[in-house]
């Protein structure tokens, strides 16, 4: 080495400058979760239980999305429907009880394919993180799409 | 007896009694030469003839009249012949004339397997995916029946019902006296009570089991699940009416439903009482025989295990015990 490289001066400077120009460069981060990133249209995130256009239930409990599960994340209990309860859900048959175990989830999108129902569809967001597992087992408040009715007011 | 007959269906030769029916000749042979049947049932004196899915094609009468039939001929009302050939999945016509037959069949039939209880274990459901076409050309409304009650325990969904005559059979020659018919001709005809009346028999349970669409089903087990979340399991007891064997269909620890054993045709082997049926749903009332032979291709083969699997956690203290404070902990939390 010679004197110039023993300084190790210009080295130090060298790197610096290459800090001081990474200042005034776009920030790739994002401050998640102000903000979100643009998702890719084919993305697949939380549930949601879908509604008609008559703000009815779509889900019929036929468990196909569970057949189809292959993490077996989801189940259900099936119950009938009563008279005066035509206005809620679609079918005469519909899902009382309908948990997915976000935790064993794969977001691989089968349940949504298997559904004959159009009523499953993977088109939320991240699903949040969260300290126990016993929450990650979303049931159907936090599934199934608000009514057009609070969605109107 | 007299001699055995030799007949060749799809190139397969077998040697049958005299005066056998074509489908039950494939039968001894089995596998996929086998015609499908909705309305055949051999325990059932007189049934088959109605629904024409199991029409084959007979191209060699017989060693004396090697003429063949002229056209397709209905396989479990036809008898056979010595040197008889029978085509059956060989040829095109045949399978064909099946996809008509099917389309004809879910003309009136509603879609509504994603509610039916009998899904996953219907013969329309398992034929119309071999045999049938994706689509319909029938432009009309589907013909449509309220729901009826027949007694406390069946319920009958007219609008699903293809006419195949199997449940007036059962209530003709295994019950005492018969409540129920077919009203009504052609398009018109539905199955009904006269006056609705209840079924009081005690083998009238077996109308649910000899259906092979949703038409008749348990109100015991009506939405409780679907068939291929539970788990069948032979089981028999004492019972002073039937023979007692059973399968139980359980979930968890649950008996939710209690029908006759089927083979491979769905048939039952032995019909059960209404008291084995409807109202010994405790595990404690039946000697468990083991898990029920499930086919590969039906959907409730899936998750079902004839042996008992490994456990998980083998004969490791240290694991185990560490799995009981984990479980400890979860369960404060």
């Amino acid at each position: 080495m010679n004197f110039w490289e023993r300084l190790y001066l210009p080295a130090i400077f060298q790197g610096m400058g290459i800090t001081f120009k990474h200042m005034f460069k776009k920030k790739e981060t994002i401050f998640y979760p102000e903000f979100e990133r643009e998702f890719s249209e084919n993305w697949r995130g939380m549930h949601s239980l879908k509604r008609d256009e008559e703000g009815r239930e779509r889900c019929t409990a036929c468990g196909l999305c569970a057949l189809s599960c292959p993490a077996e994340a989801i189940t259900m209990i099936a119950a009938e429907r009563q008279k005066g309860e035509e206005t809620l859900y679609r079918e005469e048959k519909y899902a009382a009880v309908y948990e997915i175990n976000m935790l064993r989830c794969i977001f691989c999108g089968l349940c949504e394919e298997a559904c004959p129902k159009e009523a499953i569809y993977l088109d939320g967001p991240i699903v949040p993180a969260d300290y126990l597992r016993k929450d990650f087992i979303y049931g159907k408040d936090k599934l199934v799409e608000e009514s057009m009715k609070v969605q109107q007011n | 007896m007299s001699e055995k007959v030799k007949v060749t269906i799809d190139g397969i030769t077998v040697e049958v009694e005299p005066g056998t029916s074509i489908l039950n000749a494939a039968r001894q042979i089995g596998g996929d030469i086998v015609p499908p049947a909705m309305c055949y049932y051999s325990k059932l004196e007189g049934s088959g003839g109605k629904c024409r899915t199991c029409l084959v094609k007979v191209s060699k009468g017989s060693e004396k009249d090697p003429r063949p039939m002229p056209k397709l001929v209905a396989s479990c009302r036809t008898g056979v012949m010595d040197g008889m050939e029978v085509q059956n999945i060989t040829s095109p016509e045949v399978i064909e004339a099946r996809k008509g037959v099917v389309e004809i069949l879910l003309i009136n039939h509603p879609l509504d397997c994603p509610i039916c209880d009998q899904a996953g274990e219907c013969h329309l459901q398992d034929l119309s995916f071999e045999h049938g076409v994706g689509n319909s050309r029938y432009e009309f409304d589907r013909r449509t029946f309220e729901k009826i009650d027949i007694g406390e325990k069946i319920q009958l969904h007219m609008t699903r019902c293809i006419l195949c005559y199997r449940c007036v059979y059962v209530a003709n020659q295994i019950t005492d006296n018969r409540m129920h018919g077919i009203l009504g001709r052609g398009d018109a005809s539905e199955i009904s009570t006269y006056i609705e009346k209840a079924i009081e028999n005690d083998f009238s349970g077996n109308v649910i089991d000899v259906c092979p669409v949703g038409a008749l089903t348990d109100k015991t087990f009506r939405f409780k699940n679907r068939v291929w979340f539970t788990k069948p399991v032979d089981a028999h007891r004492d019972c002073p009416t039937c023979k007692g064997k059973v399968t139980l269909w359980y979930k968890g620890d649950e008996v939710l439903r209690v029908t006759g054993r089927k083979d491979q045709f769905g048939e039952v082997e032995d019909f059960i009482c209404n008291t084995c049926r409807f109202e010994t749903k405790n595990t404690s009332s039946w000697i468990i025989e083991g898990p029920r032979h499930i086919a590969q291709t039906s959907v409730i083969s899936s998750n079902h295990y004839e042996f008992v699997p490994l456990p998980v956690i083998k004969e490791n203290q240290v694991l185990i015990e560490a799995n009981k404070i984990e479980f400890e902990r979860a369960t404060k939390i």
